[in-house]
């Protein structure tokens, strides 16, 4: 459960993510950083699913 | 922008249209429920929903019509910042994974319908209930509203000016609601994202590639900014705070609107949610790469009248007729979905925390069904009422009221899933505070959503609902303390419903 807190720091604590360089297919790094914790989520996710999954 | 009817397009909208409305009345007989029509029925779809229509619905109902025409809008506007949409829609999962599981064991188990029937359910205080039911509606309404201008939106798009489609589109729209409750927009979702899929991923490949790829995209949009001399495609630092609070902000408050716990409670299981959790950020993604649109109007030079026609214009100019009619038809059913799920939250607060708790509280299950479903009636036209007679910017404003205020029923909603300590009167009193101190500060700053606040450090701008919620939880915090002090009970808990 603990993990699901890294969506937080990593989106919320802007100055980390404000950046042009590196590119990727065009993306400037603040769209493209942004995109990618998309899946970072989903699988942080999923590792928590695991884990309380049995409480019911 | 030009506006003249394209008949390819036009007919290519209304089939798609059609088609929809179909399925609305066919709703009516899917998972047609064994026992009495309900408020539980009409208004949860009986609480069956598993996980894949659970994905569509919630999914269909927290993208909005309105979301896809102002969210490219606002990016096309100041750049950068209108995409902290995108962080918000990540972080609200890893909140809705941890809390609403909880919210919604503990409202199947006691057979609350809404968020008033869980505060009244924890707390026994009908104050405190009043005070979240009342904010729910109040909150709901300019969101209804704001699906109908999305849908104008795409209605002046196919050249259909006037105020005459929009009555009909709403009308289809009461009609189906009415006989069919939740399965109606739970069954449309299924369509409206499919299409809404099919536009963006359509859009995102093919218009790049026309206006020479996203680099060129990006330069060009930076380029406007740098000619406008405001807005830009990064952020700068003194608007660090605001975009992170913002995000926070809506994350924390996006789960306590009537529409989006519907879809919640409507669930079949705690698990279901969960499973949701995981799944529900792949629309992130399509919302990630729609505000892009934003900066393709940009790039591909449109010359608008106001920003909320970038996507329309967008679509119009770069894509075949056919194409664009089924675009927009994508965007009016997407306001179809979340307008049905606002009004049945909406109808489920009236007939549960008005109509049983002062009018009749001996209405039947069967009585409580038929309050709701006329509510939901009397609920849509208001909204049309709004768009067709108040200035847009009313019911924006109002919109923008509404996010501070939904935010202030958190503590009254979730603090008694996790704590006992907390008293009715307290949670009253943090809620009045930071529902009045929000709206002094939306209308202090000129009706924006920024405040600045000093930490000692010089002021940095903050998310006023998230200042407005600091100051609900202290003041929440400060009376519990008196009211414990004074030696005052907590209400018993009704374990077994209402």
């Amino acid at each position: 459960m603990s993990l699901l807190i890294l969506p937080y720091i990593g989106l919320l604590w802007v100055p980390l993510y404000d950046f042009r360089e590196p590119t990727l297919f065009g993306f400037p790094f603040f769209y493209w950083y942004q995109i990618a914790w998309v899946p970072l989520t989903i699988v942080l996710i999923a590792i928590a699913y695991r884990s309380v999954r049995d409480d019911e | 922008m030009t506006s003249e009817i394209d008949p390819t397009t036009l007919t290519v909208s209304l089939f798609c249209f059609l088609l929809v409305t179909g399925l609305g009345f066919l709703a009516t007989r899917w998972r047609r429920p064994k026992a009495a029509y309900n408020i539980d029925e009409w208004g949860l779809g009986g609480r069956s929903f598993g996980t894949w229509i659970t994905w569509f619905l919630i999914g269909g109902d927290f993208y909005t019509a309105y979301t896809m025409i102002a969210v490219p809008a606002l990016v096309y506007a100041v750049g950068a910042p209108g995409f902290f949409a995108l962080p918000y829609t990540i972080i609200v999962y890893p909140f809705v994974f941890a809390v609403m599981p909880a919210l919604w064991k503990r409202a199947k188990a006691a057979g609350y319908v809404t968020s008033g029937d869980v505060v009244f359910g924890q707390f026994g205080s009908r104050p405190l209930e009043l005070a979240v039911a009342l904010t729910g509606v109040v909150a709901s309404m300019p969101y209804i509203a704001l699906q109908l201008l999305g849908m104008a939106a795409a209605l002046k798009a196919l050249g259909l000016q006037g105020e005459i489609p929009l009555m009909i589109a709403f009308l289809v729209l009461a009609i189906y609601t009415y006989a069919a409750g939740l399965r109606a927009p739970a069954l449309i979702a299924f369509v409206k994202d499919i299409m809404i899929y099919v536009v963006v991923v359509a859009a995102v490949v093919l218009i790049p590639s026309v206006l020479g790829g996203y680099g060129a995209v990006f330069t060009s949009a930076e380029a406007a900014f740098t000619a406008k001399g405001s807005g830009g495609i990064l952020l700068a630092p003194n608007q660090y705070s605001a975009y992170a609070t913002l995000a926070l902000g809506s994350c924390l408050g996006a789960f306590m609107y009537p529409h989006t716990l519907t879809g919640i409670l409507a669930s079949k299981s705690a698990n279901t949610i969960r499973k949701n959790a995981m799944l529900l950020p792949i629309y992130t993604i399509l919302l990630g790469l729609l505000a892009m649109l934003g900066y393709m109007g940009h790039a591909a030079g449109l010359k608008l009248d106001t920003p909320n026609d970038v996507v329309p214009a967008l679509f119009k100019t770069l894509f075949p007729h056919w194409f664009a009619g089924f675009a927009f038809a994508a965007i009016a059913i997407g306001a179809l979905v979340p307008a049905a799920v606002m009004s049945i939250g909406s109808a489920n607060l009236f007939t549960r925390n008005f109509w049983k708790a002062y009018v009749n509280p001996r209405v039947t299950p069967a009585g409580e069904a038929k309050v709701a479903k006329i509510t939901s009636i009397f609920v849509k036209a208001g909204a049309l009422l709004v768009i067709l007679y108040l200035p847009t910017q009313f019911a924006i404003n109002l919109q923008l009221l509404g996010g501070v205020w939904i935010l202030q029923t958190l503590p009254a909603l979730l603090f008694g899933l996790f704590t006992k300590w907390f008293r009715a009167p307290a949670l009253l009193a943090g809620w009045a505070v930071g529902l009045c101190g929000g709206t002094y500060l939306v209308w202090d700053a000129g009706w924006a959503p920024i405040h600045a606040v000093n930490l000692g450090s010089g002021p940095i701008a903050v998310y006023t609902g998230l200042v407005a919620l600091v100051l609900n939880i202290a003041v929440a915090s400060a009376v519990n303390v008196l009211v414990r002090g004074a030696g005052s009970a907590r209400a018993p808990t009704a374990a077994s419903g209402r």
